[in-house]
């Protein structure tokens, strides 16, 4: 804990803000780099600026882009989008005690939401409490979602339409970390608000775990009163690899109503395994992670919910010139590739004993520019082949994106 | 510095060339969906409409799905407008011959085999007959929705006047109270003649996309307003605009277009297709009589069908049937878009009313009835002939 940039927060008193900000107050605190952080200190591991001597650190990030995506011949052309810019703010209230949150903007002022809102209490290394909107420790990408961290403009299909990402809940937990020589191990596990039967009840059509989001009381209110379980472990070897294992789950449907029995406790349960490592000498960064999903879906419901979904990505980050570039001095061209694969519906149909598809695959070439630590420029060619339930002909979705993520 | 100028190159050149990497849009002929030539811009909007409507709209239980349903969309059962999947196959069951559904107090004419959690599914109930029907194709519907009723009875030959064993007749049924009848629609009895469904059950495309939305989807509209779980008239879930936005696109979906056509084996295919008779039920070339949308006023087509009910023999009775229909009658069902079938069935024909087929050559074998003979003459082909008949049904 003690290498999180957070501990230096110990600014004491308030200033009455002045009208302009005069920039020589401004101290920026790069993201930690000594090699222990693990993705689920994500939301920490962030560069931080401190304002003189106001006890809070903002930060954020923005990512914008341009596409020109086709499906088999018919376009949507030039699209420019600022996707999303999120506001972080963090304070150390005391040495142990500190706050932080992230308010998210998206695609314009759309959607607004508070990301992450949450205060960190500090007991023992093993041993610490957390409390308030908080990210489910489920995959790696959740917890590690920012857009400068990433050579690609689209999220993973497996984070995002699979997993629920950016899936947050209000709740409370415990995490903790042990560090021994080059070991790192974490945990992490929370007591949230969790799922909802928008899971198998979705325009979507198909079971869906993001469509629990388009319930927004669940900062507020649980659907069926029931907790949901996430926890994750992670170990790190800061010359070899990551792997995390981590697991979420909980009852979906409304069970009871007004203490009237309604249906049996259906369940929804999440397993994941992610992993990253940087090999030796080529410096190759490998990132992937992968999920399985398992759904209680009555049987007189339609096959099109599924009761099995698995998907995964794994990237391939390979820098390829790291040298003073046009006057930035940490310049990093990396070439990059991202495969993905998403199976909405792991199942035969009882009908005829044949395959569900309801799948996509997809491959994702990119360059990347870093200029500096935290900014990334970015290419991306996607080539997507996503299958109907039936197993059809794919749609086939091509083409270019290109943009760029920063910190600020 | 040069190979960032390099770099720089490359991402524009890429990017001006945006649309050669992408996929590109598939033959025209090798799909179903796309309106039809010669639409208006207001009438194009209304396709569009129409299209979203289809197959893009998933009803959840918010919307109104269900509680009893068989599928949450239209575009779930008819994939690319293109024929269904057993998946999707329903069930009607009941009525066994013109005295009407005995079965209508029990969920009758049709089975909703799902629910929405916390509802029960309908099951056939004891001593009832049943069908399976599976989804049909969409295409080209505002053709067969045009054709005159004086051209359908002029194919018709019930009493078998010209000897040749085959006696199209119509489905005489009664008409639904919120259809207006076309201009110059024929009248027997109080009855009129259906054309849509396998057993042409179906007057018009306004009585089958309600009818759909409501046994289908348990979506309640103003013309069709009971939930077929409570059989309570309920508020309409679905719009009137949205029906006939949707019976517009129906109506527009342009005809499946042939492929290959000028292959000799396909030629040879299409010669022998007449010759066995096959083109008597299968008629090649119909044409429209007038329709307010000038895109299929007066048109010629050719959708292999005669729109009229045959004696399909014992194999094909199921034993249950709609309106003056037979049990063993069956629809003549078009065969243009023949050949693309799997691209919507997932790869495997499931022809036929129920799917039972799932090779032409078998659905061509199971026909007997009044195809019996033509059947026969089919046998009696040599391989060669087979083959060439085949591949003009699938050029089809
Ligand atoms: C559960 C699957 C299912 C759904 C959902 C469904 N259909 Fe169908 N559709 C069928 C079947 C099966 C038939 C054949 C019915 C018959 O023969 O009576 C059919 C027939 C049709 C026909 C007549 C085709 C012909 O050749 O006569 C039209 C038009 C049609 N559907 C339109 C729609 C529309 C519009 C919707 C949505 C409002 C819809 N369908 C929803 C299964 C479905
Ligand atoms: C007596 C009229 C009649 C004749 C003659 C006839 N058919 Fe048919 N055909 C039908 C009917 C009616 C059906 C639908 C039966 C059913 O759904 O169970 C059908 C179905 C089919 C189908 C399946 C279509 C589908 O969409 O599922 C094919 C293919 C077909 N016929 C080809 C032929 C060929 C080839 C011949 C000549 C050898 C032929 N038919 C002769 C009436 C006829």
């Amino acid at each position: 804990m003690k290498a999180l940039i957070f501990s230096i927060l110990g600014i004491l008193t308030l200033q009455s803000a002045s009208a302009q900000i005069d920039s020589t107050l401004l101290r920026r605190k790069p993201k930690d780099t000594t090699g222990n952080l693990l993705n689920m200190d994500a939301v920490y591991n962030r560069p931080f600026l401190s304002v003189a001597r106001m006890p809070v650190a903002l930060g954020g990030y923005a990512e914008a882009n341009w596409q020109h995506l086709g499906t088999n011949g018919i376009s949507e052309g030039h699209q420019f989008q600022m996707r999303r810019v999120s506001l972080f703010i963090a304070s150390g209230i005391s040495k142990r005690i500190k706050f932080l949150s992230e308010i998210e903007f998206e695609d314009g002022a759309k959607e607004i939401s508070v990301e992450f809102a949450a205060l960190d209490m500090e007991f023992h290394p093993l041993f610490n409490l957390r409390g308030g909107i908080v990210l489910n420790p489920i995959g790696a990408f959740n917890q590690n979602h920012d857009g400068p961290k990433w050579e690609f403009i689209d999220r993973p299909v497996a984070a995002t339409e699979l997993l629920p990402a950016t899936w947050n809940n209000a709740g409370f937990g415990i995490y903790g970390k042990k560090f021994q020589k080059n070991w790192v191990f974490a945990y992490e596990a929370y007591l949230t608000n969790g799922f909802n039967d928008k899971i198998i009840d979705n325009k979507q059509g198909r079971t869906s775990l993001p469509a629990a989001k388009e319930n927004t009381d669940r900062f507020e209110e649980s659907f069926n009163g029931m907790p949901l379980i996430t926890a994750k472990a992670a170990i790190r070897n800061s010359k070899i690899a990551e792997i995390g294992i981590s697991y979420m789950g909980g009852v979906y449907n409304k069970f009871a109503d007004d203490g009237i029995t309604l249906d049996k406790k259906r369940r929804v349960d999440v397993v994941a395994i992610d992993m990253n490592a940087t090999l030796p000498k080529l410096n190759t960064f490998i990132n992937g992670e992968w999920a399985w999903v398992t759904v209680d879906v009555p049987t007189t419901y339609i096959q099109q919910y599924a009761r099995k979904q698995q998907g995964g990505f794994i990237d391939l980050v390979q820098p390829i010139y790291k040298k003073a570039l046009l006057g930035f001095e940490q310049s990093v061209i990396s070439a990059a590739c991202r495969l993905e694969y998403v199976d909405w519906n792991v199942g035969k149909f009882t009908a005829t004993g044949g395959n569900i598809a309801d799948n996509v695959f997809a491959i994702v070439p990119a360059l990347s520019w870093r200029p500096n630590k935290q900014t990334v420029i970015r290419l991306n060619y996607k080539y997507c082949w996503q299958q109907d339930l039936l197993g059809n002909p794919p749609a086939k979705t091509a083409g270019f994106q290109a943009g760029f993520a920063t910190y600020f | 510095m040069k190979k960032s100028f390099l770099l720089l190159t490359i991402g524009i050149s890429l990017v001006l060339s945006c649309q050669k990497t992408e996929p590109s849009i598939p033959i025209d002929n090798n799909t179903l969906d796309g309106p039809v030539d010669g639409l208006t811009t207001s009438e194009k909007l209304q396709f569009l409409r129409g299209d979203a409507a289809f197959n893009n709209q998933i009803f959840t239980k918010e919307t109104g799905l269900g509680p009893l349903f068989v599928a949450s969309s239209c575009g779930s059962c008819h994939a690319g407008d293109g024929k269904g999947h057993p998946f999707t196959t329903l069930t009607r069951f009941g009525q066994t011959d013109s005295s009407g559904n005995k079965f209508l107090a029990t969920g009758a004419p049709q089975l909703q085999n799902c629910a929405i959690p916390g509802y029960e599914p309908e099951q056939v109930p004891a001593g009832a007959s049943s069908s399976k029907f599976t989804p049909p194709a969409n295409t080209g519907m505002g053709y067969l929705d045009a054709v005159s009723d004086d051209d359908i009875v002029a194919m018709a030959d019930p009493n078998d006047a010209n000897g040749d064993g085959i006696s199209g007749v119509a489905n005489w049924i009664s008409l639904k109270s919120y259809l207006i009848p076309r201009t110059g629609s024929l009248v027997n009895n109080g009855r009129h003649i259906g054309r849509f469904g396998k057993k042409s059950g179906a007057y018009d495309l306004l009585q089958q996309t309600a009818g759909a939305y409501n046994q289908d989807m348990g979506i309640t509209s103003t013309y069709e307003p009971f939930d077929t779980y409570s059989g309570v008239a309920i508020a309409p879930e679905v719009s009137n605009q949205t029906l006939s936005d949707v019976v517009f696109y129906l109506k527009t979906l342009k005809a499946p277009v042939q492929r290959n056509g000028g292959n000799t084996a396909v030629i040879k295919g299409k010669e022998l297709f007449n010759q066995i008779n096959c083109a008597k039920c299968h008629i090649p070339e119909l044409k429209t009589g007038y329709s307010p949308i000038g895109a299929l006023n007066k048109k010629t087509f050719y959708p292999y069908t005669d729109l009229l009910l045959h004696d399909m023999g014992s194999g094909l009775d199921d034993g249950y049937t709609e309106g003056n229909a037979k049990t063993y009658e069956w629809r003549t069902p078009a065969l243009w878009g023949l050949g693309l079938s799997k691209n919507s069935q997932g790869g495997t024909y499931y022809l036929l009313h129920d799917g039972r087929a799932t090779s032409i050559e078998q659905a061509i074998l199971l026909h007997g009835g009044e195809a019996t003979d033509s059947r026969n003459r089919y046998n009696g082909l040599s391989d060669a002939e087979k083959q060439h008949l085949i591949q003009f049904l699938e050029s089809l």
